[in-house]
């Protein structure tokens, strides 16, 4: 038997690696301005304010707004097509793995105090992020598209990543008084939802992800075909509930679309039915663990 | 060819189509017009 390594697990690992990747133009937090190179006409696959002074790319989430909100014009093909593609290649593998606001919330819930379990109020609560996707992300926008006023309605009412890594990011910069200066009540109410979501995510494992997100509504719906993630075996699976229970998002099966791909489900699996995989290849399963212990 | 894999092949290559059709009717320009600006609205700022 070899000796488990301490230190963090590969799943961690690659959440900060694309945290950091997603906002490498470590020249902006120090000049509190953004990046302007050509990188930004590409969407990164997670959640990530492209008013952050380190942002290197899109927000697909903004870019999607932005892109109904233009539709009068063009089709949002481009935007439609990457998240089509992500959706399908990754899915929500994105969520658990390539989000820096997912990231955060993992750390935040890891502060000790009383937690509040997943229960029959909580799967109902999931359902919040489909009618914020259609409501917030599509519909308003393209309502105030038809009167030619661009309003990406869920970044100005809701986006606590847009909030905490664009406007705070920024504000806090001693030359970016002139945005300081902007500052009112829809300032006021935006630090209100980050802080209440903030708040939250230290209760609730991953808040914003399983109840808000409309991005996470959006790979959710591909991810039953996505070529990446936690698979289960249905001809070992014996329907027991093991994988249910050890997991802490509101899933009804390893692999579901609340599943955000951690993997803690394979080594709770008595059967081995559920392994991580691209398409047929077992990146990790019963026969392959993890190396190294969860940070 | 599984019904879920050839559903997978057939969105991708929408996926793909779209993304190429969407860099021809400008639509990655726009991303990159707005993304290079900080979006006042976007970030709550007014």
């Amino acid at each position: 038997m070899g000796r488990r390594r301490r230190g963090p697990a590969p799943r961690r690992l690659i959440q900060l690696y694309a945290a950091l990747l997603y906002n490498a133009h470590l020249r902006g937090f120090a000049e509190g301005k953004i990046y302007t190179g050509p990188l930004k006409s590409v969407c990164v696959p997670g959640l990530n304010c492209y008013s952050c002074p380190g942002a290197v790319a899109a927000c697909p989430l903004g870019a999607l707004q932005n892109a109904v909100a233009a539709s009068a014009d063009r089709p949002a093909f481009y935007v439609v097509g990457l998240l089509l593609l992500f959706g399908l290649l990754l899915g929500r593998v994105i969520c658990g793995s390539l989000c820096p606001f997912g990231l955060l919330q993992e750390l935040l819930y890891r502060i000790p105090v009383k937690k509040v379990r997943k229960s029959a109020v909580t799967r109902k609560l999931i359902r919040l992020k489909y009618g914020i996707l259609a409501v917030f992300a599509v519909a308003v926008p393209a309502w105030f598209a038809l009167r030619r006023l661009p309003l990406p309605a869920f970044c100005k009412f809701i986006c606590p990543a847009g909030t905490l890594e664009g406007a705070v990011l920024l504000l806090l910069h001693p030359g970016n008084g002139e945005l300081r200066a902007m500052t009112g009540g829809l300032f006021v109410w935006k630090l209100a939802v980050l802080v209440l979501v903030l708040a939250a995510c230290v209760f609730a494992f991953r808040a914003f992800c399983r109840f808000l997100c409309p991005l996470g509504a959006i790979y959710s719906l591909m991810s039953r075909i996505a070529l990446l993630g936690v698979k289960t075996d249905r001809t070992r699976c014996t329907g027991c509930g093991a994988c249910v229970r050890v997991c802490r998002m509101d899933i009804r099966y390893a692999g579901d679309g609340e599943c955000v791909h951690c993997g803690d489900c394979i080594s709770a699996c008595p059967e081995k039915a559920i392994s991580f995989r691209a398409g047929k290849i077992v990146l990790r399963g019963p026969d392959i663990p993890e190396r190294r212990e969860r940070l | 060819m599984t019904r879920k894999t050839l559903l997978r092949t057939a969105l991708f290559c929408a996926g793909a189509a779209l993304v190429i059709l969407g860099i021809a009717n400008g639509g990655a320009r726009d991303v990159l017009a707005k993304a290079v600006k900080i979006c006042s609205e976007c970030i709550g700022l007014g």
